[in-house]
């Protein structure tokens, strides 16, 4: 037995290091095998890991660019950056968050659709990443968080660039306003550009020079966290700024332009001849382009949308209506230019006119007629049936080329977006655009400014200016010149112009005859006359409904809204046109009496107020 | 070898009475070194880790300290006394289990931790000690090899901790004593052929074990298998931690230079991914130290279970030591990516307590094996 135990006791043994040995092996193995799947991961994939690890802790964070400021052509202000202060809670940094609102809510405001917009915001955030409870938080509000700042942890104002246009409702349609990019801007514009950028451009100046305005984006390294803290800045390259904006329109004189149009609806637009800049550009009713900058309410959005005035609608740039008699002076000057007519030559108006074996008759605004007509006489009584003869003599494609030479029917190419073409029609329009063949009794209408034909104000404006500047034809602009912010010189937005080719002789005689109009006891516009400067103008009414044959139109009769358009056209002063005006009365009525005198207080504001400045005496007439 | 071990077995014995200091104490020296070594290491690791807390590193230096004294009077209780009490142990030992399955509380979605009024304590931890200690007493009670009766009662005892282990649930655990019973009976003499069986047995019965695998673990043994399938959810883990490992290179990026770990890339860094941590900041070499320092160990123990005096004593302090192994290379496993993510902290380096009281245990039961020993009673 003691035998047999100490053979066990030596067998055991033996086993059990035959054992630990094959164990012990296995160990060296497998920490063989860890060794070489690190050495794999250490050395043969190093390279790999470390740029993921690099990765996962470098981060590029956009810098936004300042925007650019737009100011008038006397240096105000009138797009500018002020700071919003909005409070921010982090939510990491706050224990009790019911009893920090409730504590906030006795210094602040703070209403049901903030706490709203709180809770859903905070859902989206990050726990370290400030939510927003309050906007625009006025100075005392500022004041008194921050006076109480020791008893809110984790409670922070946050200061931010909004757009602020001061002002606002004189400047809506003209420098449009910013809002927060939508879907379908993102896939127009360079997003890395705008990787830090929330608003852009939505209209007028602010879209077409949004290249301008925004700048270029600046970029910061940073060391974040797995929870994307940002922990430090490693690099950075600052963002450029964007260019400040100067106009040529005058604040001064947009105001007075649209108290000038009053309630009333419709547009003024006003250019300096000699520089296609434009003065003032006022569509009525107006909206404070503010609202939109933070986003607007739907109520107010629905409210402004809604309106049968259409105060979002660009009158100025995008309202179509037929010219009326103010396109006389034009087709008068095509008919002296192509050689239809001559100037002293005479046509009898004998309050109608009929088409060679029609019986329709086109009928002209003075019942009884004007008699023996000549070019400048037609001009300034606005006779009809001379035009109605002249078209026809013209035909329509002498017409139509003529006229196009003024940008009739197309767009002007001015610096503010959305701007529409009219309507300037031809045979070729008319096939192309209704299948029709052209009818000789539509060369007519068109012959006074009525029928398919649509201008803009803009487009009539421009077009008076160009007269005015004896067929040196400009394309209008709002940007004078861009500046670097801070810098000492600006750079000048060029001008894009073509010289008509017009007789002098022809266009001294027409100009002549719109001065009549002013000047003539018996001009359409001869209650604006003054004696501070010479007015040269042509009024105009574009019917907005149709009247019958056999009919009459009576004004008091017609529905407000079915009532004509109300237009004038003009420039001053004759001698050296220094502004030309085109106003527009939508349902104003007649354009001698409803939109002349709003054409001369403008005129008057920008000629004589410049006097007054100048102290040259008192130049006002009334 | 072979023969040397033997002989030592009977002849060498007086020398080890000899009374050094550390003998008198029962502490062998060179574990004892290299075990302190590898503490200060992991302390150094874990102030890193921790993004330079010193809270947690004095708190886990308590832990330690707490730890070595267990080891310490573990090393003074003579092999013979702990045989005795082995058998009391394992049943104390499987009646918690039990308990812990009835009232243990809820920590991370699973029932582990038994609440003893002083100390919440993890019931399948004793178990690591417990069932190599009745193992090893029931093993060297007859002549080894055993017999087929016995192997047969040996996995019963091991499969009632292992299941209910496994009950709670907690696989890595389940895991580890389970490898731990297996490595007791491999030392024991097992036969290959039955080893052979027991290996294709298990092969055939993977598909099984997966069906009785929660959703949970599914996903971890999938996103092993394939971590960037779900590259923030479930292979995160894995994803950041070989990032962390890699971009670590040869030589490191530095102590306390980490980015994985110090900006957060990597979960669980002072607990279970804290060998990433390593490798990240100290690099290979930093690796290649610490396991260095981990073969010094688990090579003294095989020693010290090969120096011993009864079959006991040899076949406890071996499954000991390899049980160790085991921990090590399960965890180095998961954090470089060889094995799937199971929840087993790096011995003696990772953040928290219960298993480093354990581990040093072990160690203390290994210096027990060694420094008691005597003539052999004939």
């Amino acid at each position: 037995m003691v035998e047999s135990t100490f053979k066990d006791h030596l067998g055991e043994c033996r086993l059990f290091v035959r054992r630990s040995v094959i164990a012990g092996v296995l160990v060296v193995a497998a920490m063989l095998l860890l060794v070489s799947r690190l050495a794999q991961l250490q050395i043969t994939s190093h390279q790999h890991f470390s740029t993921l690890s690099q990765d996962n802790r470098v981060k590029i964070e956009p810098l936004p660019p300042t925007r650019g400021l737009i100011y008038d052509a006397n240096g105000i202000l009138l797009a500018e950056n002020y700071p919003s202060y909005s409070l921010e809670i982090t939510l990491e940094k706050v224990e009790e968050l019911e009893t920090t609102i409730a504590e906030l809510r006795r210094i602040i405001k703070i209403e049901e659709k903030d706490l709203k917009r709180f809770e859903r915001l905070r859902r989206q955030r990050r726990r370290f990443e400030g939510v927003p409870i309050r906007g625009n938080l006025d100075q005392g509000e500022v004041a008194r968080i921050a006076v109480n700042s020791h008893r809110f942890p984790g409670v922070d104002i946050r200061a931010q660039l909004l757009r602020y246009y001061p002002l606002n409702e004189h400047t809506a349609h003209v420098l449009g306003y910013v809002g927060r990019i939508n879907e379908e801007e993102l896939k127009r514009i360079d997003a890395s550009d705008y990787s830090g950028t929330n608003y852009i451009g939505k209209g007028g100046a602010e879209k077409s020079y949004e290249g301008v305005l925004h700048g270029h984006v600046g970029h910061q390294q940073v060391e974040v966290n797995a929870k994307g803290r940002v922990l430090r800045v490693l690099e950075s390259q600052a963002p450029t700024p964007g260019k400040d904006l100067r106009l040529y329109l005058d604040i001064r004189l947009q105001q007075d332009a649209a108290a000038a149009l009053g309630d009333r609806r419709g547009a003024v637009v006003a250019i300096d001849p000699s520089t296609g800049g434009v003065l003032a550009m006022v569509s009525r009713p107006s909206f404070d382009p503010n609202l939109f900058v933070e986003g607007i309410g739907s109520a107010d959005y629905r409210a402004l949308r809604d309106s049968p005035d259409k105060p979002l609608f660009n009158r100025a740039v995008r309202g179509q209506y037929p010219p009326g008699s103010t396109v006389k002076p034009f087709v008068g000057l095509g008919g002296l230019e192509t050689g239809t007519v001559g100037f002293t030559e005479s046509k009898y108006c004998p309050g109608f006119y009929q088409l060679p074996g029609h019986s329709h008759k086109y009928r002209d605004w003075k019942r009884w007629g004007h008699g023996s007509v000549s070019l400048e006489k037609a001009i300034v009584q606005s006779c009809d049936v001379y035009f109605y003869d002249l078209a026809h003599d013209m035909g329509i494609n002498r017409l139509h080329d003529f006229l196009a030479g003024f940008s009739f029917g197309e767009r002007t190419g001015i610096d503010v977006s959305g701007e529409l073409g009219g309507l300037l029609p031809s045979r070729e329009w008319k096939r192309r655009a209704r299948n029709q063949p052209w009818f000789p009794g539509e060369t007519l209408i068109m012959g006074i400014g009525q029928g398919a034909f649509l201008t803009t104000p803009l487009q009539l404006a421009t077009a008076t200016a160009a007269l005015a500047a004896r067929g040196h034809f400009i394309q209008p602009r709002m940007a004078r010149a861009t500046q670097v912010p801070g810098a000492q010189t600006m750079e000048n937005v060029p001008a894009v112009s073509r010289q008509l080719s017009l007789s002098e002789q022809h266009v001294d005689r027409v100009i002549a005859a719109m001065a009549n109009v002013v000047e003539s006891a018996r001009g359409t516009a001869k209650r604006i006359r003054t004696d501070a400067y010479r007015i040269a103008g042509k009024t105009g009414t574009a019917q907005v409904f149709s009247v019958g044959q056999k009919e009459r139109y009576r004004e008091e009769e017609v529905a407000e809204r079915m009532r004509d358009h109300a237009l004038f056209v003009a420039f001053a002063p004759v001698e050296d046109p220094r502004i030309a005006v085109a106003v527009i009365v939508e349902n104003g009525g007649h354009g001698g009496s409803v939109a002349a005198p709003i054409a001369r207080e403008v005129m008057d504001s920008y000629l004589l107020g410049d006097l007054r400045k100048a102290g040259k005496g008192d130049a006002d007439d009334q | 070898m072979t023969n040397r071990s033997f002989s030592s077995g009977l002849e060498i014995a007086p020398t080890a009475t000899q009374p050094g200091p550390l003998a008198r104490l029962h502490l062998d020296l060179p574990l004892l070194i290299a075990l302190l070594l590898l503490c200060g290491y992991g302390l150094l690791l874990l102030f890193s880790a921790t993004d330079q807390d010193p809270g947690k590193v004095d708190r886990q230096m308590i832990r330690l300290g707490l730890a070595f004294a267990v080891m310490f009077v573990l090393a003074q209780i003579p092999p013979s006394e702990l045989r005795r009490w082995s058998p009391l142990l394992f049943v104390l030992g499987v009646v918690m289990l039990v308990s812990v399955l009835v009232i243990g509380e809820t920590g991370k979605g699973a029932q582990r931790w038994l609440d003893l009024g002083v100390v919440r304590f993890q019931p399948s931890e004793l178990l690591k000690i417990a069932l190599p200690m009745m193992l090893a007493r029931y093993l060297a009670k007859r002549p080894l090899p055993p017999s087929g009766a016995r192997i047969f009662l040996a996995a019963i005892m091991i499969c009632i901790p292992v299941l209910l282990i496994a009950r709670q649930p907690d696989l890595g655990t389940a895991l580890l004593v389970a490898s731990a019973g297996a490595i007791m009976l491999f030392l024991a003499g097992l036969s290959w052929r039955l080893i052979t069986f027991v290996g294709v047995a298990a092969a055939a019965l993977t598909p099984l074990l997966w069906y009785l695998m929660r959703p949970y673990q599914r996903q971890r043994v999938l996103t092993f298998l394939n971590p960037e399938n779900d590259p923030l959810g479930a292979g995160y883990h894995i994803i950041q931690s070989q990032i962390a490992i890699g971009s670590g290179g040869l030589y490191g990026k530095g102590w306390l230079n980490g980015t994985q770990s110090h900006l957060e890339f990597l979960p669980e860094r002072s607990t279970d991914f804290i060998f990433a941590v390593l490798g990240e900041e100290f690099g290979l070499l930093g690796i290649l130290v610490m396991l260095g320092l981990y073969l010094f160990i688990i090579v003294r123990g095989l020693y010290i279970a090969g120096q011993a005096q009864d079959t006991y004593g040899r076949l406890l302090g071996g499954g000991l030591t390899l049980v160790f192994f085991v921990y090590l290379f399960v965890n180095t496993g998961m954090v470089s990516g060889l094995l799937p993510v199971v929840g087993i902290p790096l011995p003696l380096v990772s953040y928290g307590g219960t298993s480093l009281v354990t581990i040093l245990a072990g160690f203390g039961i290994l210096m027990s094996i060694h420094t008691h020993r005597k003539l052999l009673p004939a």
